[in-house]
């Protein structure tokens, strides 16, 4: 294996590692706006409501990302005649409503583990649904969700790769070309990708941590240090 | 008690007053009055449907309608008018959530299991609801807030959350948010029961004060016969939904006439 | 570029996504074999192994759980092919990637599986002086399949939906399938992909919904 031909194109990563970094952050935010319109929209008490939005997240989830991601990129722009000017926006909305879908049922289910009594509270001192939801409700559901949410942004950073299949130059994509150029062993290449994806997951992990220690200060909790593992334990719970 | 606004009209009437869990009726026809600044003391086994009294009142349950309210009753009346239903007409409906809203501001209410906003510190926990609920302002509502958590022994805990509180201090606390609504009718739901033992006399404490310096109506549901008979100027003993007698605390405690209310206070007496 | 979905292109178009989808499922199994059975191995090791073996294979796995399938494909199809066999199909090297990949998930579930049986549990076996295998298998592990069962399934659900990915090997599923058809004809992306999302979903839909009415169950059971 010659490493000095990689480490000479190092710095030719490092605006792939832009695009990986953009897509992945971009879709979060995304994600997470899907997820908290989904998952309240499915918590409703109106039939009216619930109903598509629960048929819009099984959709989603019964699917594969795989296939929606070619879906937006390519048989989208002949449903609707819609093409997007740049690739990347499809990327992201395709990672983005599928993470979103799933991160939905973790906004769900947090918001049913709000205790009923909360909810009394809230009626006995004539809150509106609104105020219930924003002063009390979510500002509890929040710090449960952290982690779970963290899980599905490690699990949406490694799906980020998956643009490079519909030609985004994001790490992956660059680690390919330069791979399979005459001459070179693609080996060192994913090597060194693979190492930045997994710093970047760890940044991701040290983020939400620090920042659930944060929301469960914000409770009067202190958070119970996990040392160690990445995510394992919502790894532990599965996706479903 | 004396009461400056008092008149002739009850300001809760129980009309009537049906409510179903699936096939479990635990109210069956229940009528009763409060006058004005009564205070009220609901005893009797669990089941009887003491609580299930109080959570109407809060609207946190609903009565179990009749074919016609304003003939058949089932109607919960505060202040003359219509709590569980509304006037559409000449005819009484269903109160819907708007309705519902208005009229439980006259009401607060303090839960067996406290219930504050763990994410919110003590003197938060007393304003927001002025402040959201009633329009108050911050200032205001701050000012009314720390008065009250002085009025409850707790000045020195307005910053802390109330996890870091002991449960007496909580069920203060608690006291302090429902009062901070100014509102006509408090109900006190087994408010002691949740407390270690250790704990208790200070929450009594507290609203023996309230009792003595208001003229708020109080409906309690409590174990601490001690404290019904200093605190109510009306027990009420009630079984399977319905009321088996009714009097002075002196009365009541002393001298029951009903086997099943002498059974009762047997029991009570002698955990 | 013509609009507009074809019924004649779709009905062309869905033997080959079938095909594909038949791959998908022929990977599925294989994959889903391993994840399940080297997630058990791992996690028991997870539990009985010395430190010295314990901590290298447990930092390898998070490695692996932190780390994009697509890459370690790609990764592990030219190490093979270059230093090991070229002759390897891609079918057998992608489905033990996908395996491992998901064991890393598995293993978590079934680890978090055999944490939740009480301390009781393990002292009244050794109270009984049971030999260490006879507690692991009549004691520790059918509990531990009883917790773990729902979580594990939801991960094989979730690794049947990225078998896709092994397309960037050559893996003819349907995507493969799709591009395949797009080369001969020029068209049939719409139908093609809906057709493979669909297929997707019929087939995953009703396993999931399965596995949360067996998680409702356990939960709601005293176990």
């Amino acid at each position: 294996m010659d490493w000095s031909r990689v480490i000479d194109s190092l710095p030719s990563y490092a605006n792939p590692l832009l695009v990986t970094i953009q897509v992945t952050v971009a879709a979060a935010a995304l994600a997470l706006v899907v997820a908290f319109t989904l998952g309240l929209a499915t918590s409703s008490r109106h039939l009216a409501v619930r109903t598509p939005a629960r048929a819009f997240v099984e959709l989603i989830r019964g699917s594969s990302v795989v296939v929606q991601l070619f879906w937006f990129a390519f048989a989208m722009p002949i449903l609707f005649g819609i093409q997007f000017d740049y690739a990347i926006v499809v990327g992201v909305v395709a990672l983005a409503l599928n993470y979103g879908a799933y991160s939905s049922e973790i906004v769900r289910g947090a918001i049913a583990a709000v205790p009923k009594s909360q909810w009394e509270a809230c009626t006995a001192l004539g809150f509106t649904t609104i105020q219930k939801m924003r002063l009390v409700v979510i500002p509890q559901a929040w710090p449960e969700m952290i982690p779970s949410l963290c899980a599905f942004a490690i699990m949406l950073l490694k799906a980020s790769s998956l643009v490079s299949m519909i030609g985004i130059a994001d790490i992956t994509f660059r680690a390919s070309i330069l791979g399979g150029e005459a001459g070179q062993n693609p080996l060192p290449h994913l090597t060194v990708i693979l190492v930045i994806y997994f710093v970047l997951a760890w940044l991701i992990w040290t983020g939400m941590r620090a920042l659930e220690r944060r929301a469960k200060r914000g409770i009067g909790v202190d958070a119970k240090p996990v040392k160690g593992h990445l995510t394992p334990a919502v790894a532990a719970k599965g996706v479903g | 008690m004396p009461n400056p606004t008092s008149n002739n009209e009850p300001i809760i009437r129980f009309d009537r007053v049906n409510k179903s869990f699936g096939d479990l009726k635990v109210l069956d026809q229940l009528s009763f009055d409060v006058d004005p600044g009564e205070r009220v003391t609901l005893i009797g086994p669990s089941g009887s449907g003491k609580t299930t009294i109080l959570r109407l009142l809060m609207t946190l349950e609903h009565v179990t309608p009749t074919k016609d309210p304003a003939k058949d009753g089932g109607v919960i009346w505060v202040e003359g008018k219509p709590l569980s239903h509304m006037e559409k007409g000449n005819r009484l409906v269903v109160a819907n959530e708007r309705h519902l809203r208005q009229v439980r501001k006259k009401i607060g209410m303090v839960f067996q299991s406290f219930n504050l906003f763990p994410n919110m510190r003590v003197l938060r926990n007393v304003t927001e609801a002025q402040v959201h609920t009633l329009g108050r302002s911050k200032d205001e509502a701050e000012v009314k807030a720390k008065e009250l958590l002085d009025l409850v022994g707790l000045s020195e805990k307005v910053d802390n959350y109330p996890s870091q509180l002991s449960g007496g201090q909580q069920q203060r606390v608690a006291i302090a948010r429902a009062l901070a609504m100014d509102p006509d009718i408090l109900l006190l739901d087994e408010v002691t029961s949740a407390l270690d033992p250790e704990l208790v006399a200070d929450v009594l404490g507290v609203l023996r004060d309230v009792a003595d310096t208001t003229s708020i109506t109080m409906l309690i549901v409590t174990h601490e016969m001690g404290f019904a008979r200093d605190v109510s100027n009306r027990v009420m003993m009630f079984d399977r939904g319905q009321i088996v007698e009714e009097g002075a605390p002196d009365e009541i405690f002393s001298d029951p006439r009903e086997a099943r209310t002498q059974d009762f206070l047997r029991a009570v007496l002698a955990e | 570029m013509n609009s507009g979905w074809n019924n004649e292109i779709a009905s062309e178009i869905f033997p080959m996504v079938l095909e594909g989808f038949w791959t998908v499922l022929k990977v599925t199994a294989v994959a889903g074999l391993i994840a399940v059975l080297l997630g058990l191995a791992l996690a028991i090791v997870g539990r009985i192994a010395p430190t010295p073996v314990r901590r290298p294979i447990s930092g390898f796995m998070q490695f692996v759980r932190n780390t994009p399938l697509l890459v370690q494909v790609l990764f592990v199809w030219y190490a093979t092919s270059l230093y090991i066999n070229p002759e390897w199909s891609a079918f057998a090297v992608g489905s033990v990637v996908l395996g491992v990949h998901y064991a890393s998930y598995t293993s978590e579930s079934y680890r978090a599986g055999i944490e939740a049986i009480p301390l009781g549990q393990w002292e009244a076996a050794t109270a009984l002086s049971l030999p260490t295998h006879r507690t692991w298998f009549t004691v520790i592990l059918p509990q531990m399949m009883l917790r773990s069962t729902a979580a594990v399934a939801n991960w094989i659900i979730a690794m049947f939906k990225e078998v896709p990915v092994l397309f960037a090997i050559g893996v003819i599923e349907m995507i493969a399938e799709v591009k395949q058809y797009q080369g001969q004809h020029y068209t049939g992306a719409l139908e093609g992909y809906t057709l493979a999302g669909l297929l997707f979903l019929a087939a995953s839909y009703p396993v999931a919904v399965m596995m949360r009415r067996l998680e409702n169950r356990l939960a709601k059971s005293h176990f």
